[in-house]
């Protein structure tokens, strides 16, 4: 007993130990990003009644946003307001912010899980090969397919993508989640359709989503790939070099061996920082990727918001994307520590 | 190589598990890309954004219509007549019977009298057009109401000239909304506002089955519509952003049309078999404004110079083509009393003699432009027509809010603005072209000559006038002298209309573009 509890503990300290760093880092996100919605040079008051309201309807929601308020008050009354749940609604689609939150958020969840998946499965193996053929052809391969995938721009590459593959070929589908047949027959569930199509047994729904969901995933995953199998060559490199590898080569050990057992297994843990990181970029940053492929996404809503002064919907996107990057980090800092004995 | 490696990595992916994608839209089914971010109620008491108006166009029903298929004359709706009282202030609508809400409840003249009433007391951005008749939250309930179901008596405070009353009431705002179902779903006194904003509550010829924002609308056709069931089951209107996405999917066949697009992939798609378009002007005005706060600009040969410093058109010809039309007056050609003369041309002579005579060099300004296109190309060429008479222009590109913010707050030197008419009246634009009752700071109404501090009582007394006008041909003779002087001494240049080009499918027929005094109708489309 006390030694599951003790087990339990030493899991659960690093969550403890990290909570108050974590509060600090919230407050100061939502404190920078209410400053910043405050002090840009544009007028909150536009966003809601336009620019043709008479004045005293510009004056009422004026008041009405609490704008004559000092900033300080204005930001205690938000920060209040936060803490019970409510981020307040969303100017852009007159629904509450959290609700649109919970339609965009797995929009891009799904993109952006693929996207990785994808580009673990790639960027890693190219990573590999690329560090045990240093210097040679294949890593020249690899480095110039990371090269174009860190230099070309998203939206090109995207608009190409659809030209090619869906207007020439006709292999894929074109923008947008699901084929407007389908479109009212899914029960929004998770908000992944193709999960959702798939438990509600719509087999062909969810076959379209999917068709729908590879190109953009795609174009994503190239940037992982360039990304991912860049950081795997460099780990990879600097295990190669170790005596252990050596050692290990002396011992009879095979080739494969050595390279995925000793020096992969030993890489591991700093991977998947990378991997976290780069699913966090992902999540946030797949602005023009959804704007192409028309993907409502947690991107595309926050942009919208933001250049329109829509601040609920900007602070309510920002606090998601800083939870996720948040969360993803203390996860990985987890697997670090199961992965990598030494730093327990 | 990085196509190849897409291309490849699609394929393995893709492999036999996905279809190829399906590249024909249902025959019943009329599907619509557009960009649909800019619709944030559906309200009509509330909505007041271009995606917005036409979804209430399309499933509301008004009592009176500037009918886009007949050069926007009043046609009777909901109402079969009106008739105005000897004191020109008491306005008598006769409902036409036997119409019924897509609830099934009867459209009554107490439900008229109630979207007008709760439009006022909600007093939401859209109010003014019907609160400029007088009416207040606390006697709108006395001067609109129904005397009996089927008769709406409007009283209106002064009497103004009957086209501005009537043409008000073919706005949005007015729009006749279901009162048993609305007052079903009100919350704390909103009106049903809340529940409005997302469901709708209206007898037109589609029933809005769904909008997801920044997503999709979509529409389910009225077959008991009092004006005959419309040609096609369902309406969906997609939201795709990019401009070539709306054109590979009308090319593909994904979407039967496509609207808003630039004049890259207008020039593509013209010359592709299967393809036809549709086009209608639009009440968008591009204008370039100088402000007189600047003691430089205030003067009249410098302004006047620099309205001769814009290659018309250039602009027109290289960089616009398809989406606007040359235009220099401040009402939309299709508006009553609108004036068509394009006296203004790019002299570069004339301006430097009037600069010359004006006693200034050296001349340096910010121009301020929101950074979409075309108005950036636009800011370009007058840059580079302004530099041939040596005046220097600098420009400074925001988004579009953080641009409007700065006009409003006259922090600026030049500016290339748009727009839009309110409602289907000249009043609309005469009153901001126009007028500028208070030219202070704190004025509390910023019309765009107050926004460019250009001080003019005598204009604005005259443009108060025109709306008292009882004789419609004189009325049209104010607005027509008030535009010629308008265009001879304001700072305030318009330089394009918009139009609107609608590519379709060949085989997509009865779109209705709306043109100036109107949206876009959908109840003719049909696919053969």
């Amino acid at each position: 007993m006390a030694l599951t509890l003790q087990g339990l503990w030493r899991g659960a300290a690093p969550v403890f130990k990290l909570a108050p760093s974590l509060v600090i880092t919230f407050l100061g996100l939502i404190l920078v990003t209410f400053i910043i919605g405050r002090i840009v040079p544009i007028d909150p008051v536009l966003a809601v009644v336009g620019d043709r309201a008479p004045p005293d309807v510009y004056d009422r929601i004026r008041l009405e946003m609490g704008l004559d308020q000092p900033i300080w008050r204005q930001f205690w009354m938000y920060l209040l307001k936060i803490m019970s749940g409510d981020f307040g609604v969303a100017v852009l689609t007159a629904k509450p912010v959290l609700e649109d939150i919970k339609r965009v958020f797995p929009a891009t969840l799904e993109l952006a899980t693929v996207a990785t998946i994808i580009g673990a499965m790639i960027g890693i193996p190219l990573g590999v090969i690329a560090a045990t053929h240093q210097g040679r052809w294949p890593d020249h391969i690899v480095r110039v397919i990371a090269l174009f995938g860190q230099s070309v721009p998203t939206f090109w590459l995207a608009l190409i993508g659809l030209l090619v593959l869906y207007a020439k070929l006709d292999l894929v589908p074109g923008p947008g989640r699901i084929n407007i047949a389908y479109m009212d027959f899914i029960e929004p569930i998770t908000g992944v359709i193709v999960l959702d199509a798939l438990l509600q047994g719509e087999w062909d729904a969810a076959r379209d989503a999917a068709a729908h969901l590879i190109l953009p995933a795609c174009v994503l995953a190239y940037f992982s790939i360039a990304f991912i199998s860049r950081m795997t060559r460099s780990f990879m490199i600097e295990q190669l070099k170790q005596e252990y590898i050596t050692a290990a080569r002396v011992k009879g050990a095979s080739e494969f061996r050595v390279v995925w057992r000793h020096a992969f297994g030993n890489i591991a843990a700093p991977l998947c920082t990378v991997m976290a990181l780069s699913y966090a970029n992902l999540l946030e940053g797949s602005v023009l990727t959804e704007t192409v492929f028309s993907w409502p996404g947690l991107g595309q809503y926050i942009t919208n918001s933001l250049l329109t002064a829509d601040m609920n919907a900007v602070l309510g996107g920002t606090i998601v994307v800083g939870f996720v990057f948040v969360t993803l980090n203390l996860l990985a800092d987890l697997l670090y520590r199961t992965l990598d004995p030494r730093s327990r | 190589m990085k196509i190849l490696f897409t291309g490849a990595v699609a394929l393995l992916l893709t492999g036999t598990a996905i279809a190829p994608a399906m590249a024909q839209t249902p025959k019943d089914t009329i599907v619509m890309g557009k960009t649909i971010d800019d619709l944030i109620s559906l309200d009509p008491a509330e909505s007041f954004e271009f995606s917005g108006g036409e979804v209430l166009a399309n499933s509301y029903d008004p009592l009176l219509l500037a009918d886009p298929e007949n050069g926007g004359k009043l046609t009777p709706i909901l109402a079969t007549s009106w008739d105005v009282g000897a004191d020109g202030k008491t306005y008598t609508f006769k409902m036409k019977p036997g119409v019924k809400f897509h609830s099934g409840n009867p459209v009554t003249a107490e439900d008229a009298a109630y979207s007008i009433q709760r439009a006022v007391i909600l007093n939401k951005t859209p109010g003014f057009i019907l609160t400029q008749f007088g009416f207040t939250k606390d006697n709108v309930n006395e001067r609109v109401k129904a005397t009996d179901p089927m008769t709406l008596v409007i009283q209106v405070e002064k009497a103004v000239a009957p086209s501005f009353f009537l043409n008000c009431m073919t706005a949005n705002v007015a729009l006749v909304v279901d009162s048993k179902l609305v007052k079903a779903n009100e919350k704390d006194g909103d009106f049903g506002n809340g529940w409005l904003k997302t469901n709708e509550a209206g007898s037109g010829a589609f029933r809005m089955r769904g909008w997801k924002a920044s997503e999709s609308v979509s529409f389910e056709a009225n077959k008991e519509w009092h004006r005959g069931a419309p040609l096609s089951n369902r309406i969906i209107v997609r939201h795709v952003v990019e401009p070539q996405a709306r054109q590979l999917g009308v090319e593909k066949g994904d979407l039967d049309i496509v609207r808003d697009l630039g004049k890259d992939q207008l020039a593509v798609l013209k010359t592709k078999p299967g393809i036809k378009m549709v086009e209608g002007d639009r009440g968008y005005i591009t204008y370039i404004a100088f402000n007189q706060k600047n003691p430089l600009l205030a003067k009249p040969e410098v302004y006047q110079a620099l309205k001769l410093l814009v290659d018309y058109e250039g602009i027109e010809r290289d960089l616009v083509r398809g989406a606007f039309k040359p235009h220099q007056t401040f009402l939309p050609s299709g508006f009553l009393g609108a004036v068509d003369d394009l006296p203004f041309k790019l002299d570069v002579a004339k301006a430097k003699e009037l600069l010359a005579k004006a006693g200034v060099s050296d001349l340096k300004f910010t121009l301020d432009v929101r950074a979409n296109q075309p108005y950036i190309d636009i800011a370009q060429s007058i840059q580079s027509t302004m530099a041939q008479a040596g005046v220097k222009i600098e420009i400074i590109q925001a988004e579009g809010r953080q641009v409007l913010t700065k006009y409003r707050a006259r922090n600026h030197e030049i500016m290339i603005q748009a727009w839009g008419p309110d409602y289907f009246d000249p009043h609309t634009n005469a009153e901001t072209f126009a007028m500028n009752e208070d030219n202070k700071d704190d004025a509390r109404s910023k019309t765009l000559a107050w926004r460019n501090a250009w001080d003019i009582p005598d204009m604005t007394k005259r443009t108060l006038a025109a709306v008292l006008e009882q004789d419609t041909a004189k009325r049209v003779k104010i607005y027509e002298d008030l535009q010629r002087e308008h265009l001879k001494i304001a700072p305030i240049a318009p330089i394009l209309q918009q139009v609107e080009v609608a590519v379709m499918r060949s085989n997509v027929d009865g779109f209705i573009v709306g043109g100036t005094y109107g949206s876009a109708l959908y109840h003719k489309m049909k696919k053969n």
